[in-house]
Formats: C-alpha cells, sequence, structure tokens
C-alpha cells in the first residue's frame, strides 16, 4: 500500500507531517518502546520551519508584516534559516542576529538564502543576541520582528500540527521528550497531548551551558522564555556537552540517524527515562539533521578535546 | 558533604570560589549552609523564602521544580548547581 501525499503547492506547504521512526536498538529493554519523531526532514532541516512558517503567516493574518517589509530576528541558527527560506519565497528581505561563535555551515546557508546576518559577541550567548536584536528593532520601526521568544504562533504550531502528528503516528504515547530552547515545542506538544491524553508525561532536556557563553552582567539579565508554560512540565534534566556527544554518537551508530547536537541532548534524557519506565511508549523530538554540525565534526573526535572547544561555543 | 557548584555571576558573592562543599539532608539546609557560609547570596538566590523565578536548582541533572523543591534530599555525593535561567535549545 502506498503511503504517499499529495504534491505541496509550493516548499513553504511541504513543512511538517514528518516522520516517526521507531528506534529499537537505542530502547533499553523490552519494555518500552522508544519512538524518533524526524523534525529534521523538514524542507530546511528542523523543527523551526514549522515556527517560522507559522509566526509569518499569523503576522501577515494580522496585518503586523506587509509586503516587502524586512524581517528581523535573533537566532543562532535554525530559526533564522527558516526564516530566511521563506522569506525569500514571500519576498521579504531578512536580518539575522546571530551569536559570532556558532558553526560556519549557518552563515553559509543563511548567505544562500539572501539573509543579511548581524553578529552579536558570543561571550553573551543566546541572550546577547536577543539584546542585540530588540535594540536594532527599537531603532528602526519600519522592520517585523517575529520574536519566537515571546511569539504565540510558536507553541500554537506545535499545538495544532506537531502533537496531533505525534498523537497520531504513536496513540498510546507515554511520555514526550524534547529539548528545551524557546520552551515552543515543549508548551504546545505538552498541552495538545496533555487535553487528549491526561496522564502523559513531559519531560524537558536542558543545555548545560559552558561557562563563558553563560554571559549574564546579573541574574535578572537571565531569561524565561515568555512562551513557555513551565506548569506543562513534569521534568527537566540538564544535560552537559559530552552527554549530549555521546547522544549524537549513538544515534547514528545505533540507528542511523545524523541528527544535530541537541537530538544527543535529548536522547540522552529520553534513554534515562524509559529505563526508569517498566512499560509504555516514548516519544523523543529530534528538532533537527546534522548537517550545520558538520565542521565541528562532532561524531570522530576526541571528546575531552571536543568537551573544551564546545565550552566556549554555542552549538545548541 | 554535598558540593554546591556557583555559577559565574554569583561567585562575587563566595570571593570567587566555584564550588562549596555544605552539609544538609535536603536542598533547604544545604542552601542555608551555603547561606551561612556567604550571607549576601541568600537575597540572590532566594526571594521571602522561595527560589528565585531567575535560578534553577538542580540535585545532580535534574531540576529541583519538577521533583520537590527546595525539600528534595540530598546526601552522599550528589551535587547540587545553581544555574541562572537562560535561553537555550536549538533556536
Amino acid at each position: 500500500m502506498s503511503t504517499a501525499v499529495a504534491p505541496a503547492s509550493d516548499l513553504i506547504a511541504a513543512i511538517g507531517n514528518t516522520p516517526m521512526v521507531e528506534l529499537r536498538r537505542l530502547a533499553p529493554h523490552d519494555g518500552v518502546r522508544l519512538y524518533a519523531k524526524l523534525e529534521g526532514n523538514n524542507p530546511t532541516g528542523s523543527v523551526k520551519d514549522r515556527v517560522a512558517r507559522a509566526m509569518i503567516e499569523s503576522a501577515i493574518t494580522d496585518g503586523s508584516l506587509v509586503p516587502g517589509q524586512t524581517i528581523l530576528e535573533p537566532s543562532s541558527g535554525n530559526t533564522g534559516i527558516s526564516l530566511a527560506m521563506i522569506g525569500s519565497r514571500l519576498g521579504h528581505p531578512v536580518r539575522i542576529v546571530m551569536p559570532d561563535n556558532t558553526t560556519p555551515e549557518r552563515e553559509q546557508i543563511l548567505r544562500l538564502f539572501g539573509a543579511e546576518i548581524v553578529f552579536s559577541p558570543g561571550a553573551e550567548g543566546s541572550n546577547g543576541a536577543i539584546r542585540l536584536a530588540q535594540g536594532l528593532a527599537d531603532a528602526d520601526p519600519s522592520v517585523f520582528m517575529p520574536y519566537q521568544y515571546g511569539n504565540q504562533a510558536n507553541p500554537r504550531v506545535h499545538f495544532e500540527t506537531t502533537g496531533p502528528e505525534i498523537l497520531a503516528q504513536v496513540p498510546d504515547v507515554d511520555v514526550f521528550v524534547a529539548g528545551l530552547g524557546t520552551g515552543g515545542t515543549l508548551t504546545g506538544v505538552g498541552q495538545y497531548l496533555k487535553r487528549e491524553r491526561p496522564g502523559v508525561r513531559i519531560v524537558a532536556a536542558e543545555p548545560l551551558p559552558g561557562e563563558q557563553v553563560q554571559g549574564l552582567r546579573s541574574l535578572e539579565d537571565g531569561f524565561i522564555p515568555p512562551v513557555l508554560d513551565e506548569s506543562v512540565l513534569d521534568d527537566k534534566f540538564l544535560v552537559n556537552n559530552r552527554d549530549a556527544v555521546i547522544g549524537l554518537r549513538r544515534l547514528l551508530r545505533d540507528e542511523g540517524i545524523f541528527a544535530g547536537l541537541s537530538c544527543g541532548a535529548a536522547i540522552a534524557v529520553a534513554v534515562r527515562v524509559a529505563r526508569e519506565m517498566e512499560t509504555g511508549s516514548v516519544v523523543v523530538l529530534l528538532a533537527d539533521g546534522g548537517w550545520k554540525y558538520l565542521s565541528a565534526d562532532l561524531w570522530n573526535r576526541d571528546l575531552d578535546e571536543l568537551e573544551d572547544e564546545l565550552e566556549g561555543s554555542l552549538l545548541w | 558533604m554535598t558540593t554546591i557548584r556557583i555559577p559565574p555571576v554569583l561567585r562575587e558573592n563566595t570571593g570567587g570560589s566555584r564550588t562549596v562543599e555544605v552539609t544538609g539532608s535536603t536542598v533547604s539546609e544545604a542552601l542555608d549552609d551555603l547561606f551561612g557560609k556567604h550571607p549576601a547570596l541568600r537575597d540572590r538566590v532566594t526571594e521571602d523564602g522561595e527560589l528565585s523565578r531567575f535560578i534553577n536548582v538542580y540535585v545532580n541533572d535534574r531540576d529541583v521544580r519538577y521533583r520537590e523543591g527546595l525539600e528534595t534530599a540530598v546526601g552522599g555525593d550528589d551535587t547540587i548547581i545553581l544555574l541562572p535561567a537562560m535561553a537555550g535549545g536549538s533556536r
């Protein structure tokens, strides 16, 4: 039986409806089934295609984005690339504020899609990119800033698309695991799954930032993304870069999945949670493919050397 | 003894120390011991006896807010990690 779907009207319409695969070798024991939602299969290679599309479409609908208007956004990579692709399709110039210590692939891809890049100091981390972008937007009212951290279209698209896809693909899902970035995925999928399947557990994998990229001048510079609904979380684990890289390598070696660094952290948490369960189904969302991390060669290098280098950079 | 890891942004209150050894069988007791040694930290880490929303507290790798909060048990070789809330993930 063919499961082919009808052609999409264009690339933007091809976003979403990503595959779910069972991870038989990474499942820690026979009682638990472990599944991965492959968001790297989106058109630009990450879950952020969903978010970028939703933010742009809702801004067009409510009139806050008008034809030809420039889109400005702080992003260390995925969201910027998604906005750049969609902006290029719809005729909007795109300007991305990005920390200067990510991988070169991000800059290459952004430029391929015609985006302009503004670099923020890497030592200030994502918070520094957010501050700089907010300053630029305040100084130039002609730009439109979707602002994924505070835009309700971000969690809403996960409530309306990612969550229903997961439940349709794994109707007996007991635990959902995803990386914590803006909080959009965990909030939207979590709210949907909890409504449809009370008792489901929502678990966050949070990056342990290297000290050099903690970049805070004061605690009050700290940042809780407005779109994150913390009440939806049932557990939250900190994952260091070393364990994330180990997870990333196991995904490739055991399951053939070429994924990004945050996916290594998410799988580490998913396997840990699955190990503590007797029976049940765990779904982990793998946010992106490995392409943007190739230059860092996360798959082959000595772990100690890599750990030192990751301490001072911002890869996820 | 339990080790508490101090983030860079709070080290001005610990004389530069990255880690502080404390005693106590819960996070609350461990933090009280920490505040006894470095009193200026109390107002930076807690607000009205609750954890500041700008600080996340982990026992080893697990956020105590989703366990028993300040009453989460600690002991043995546990490490308590204090981290400022930050934007993270594959943004």
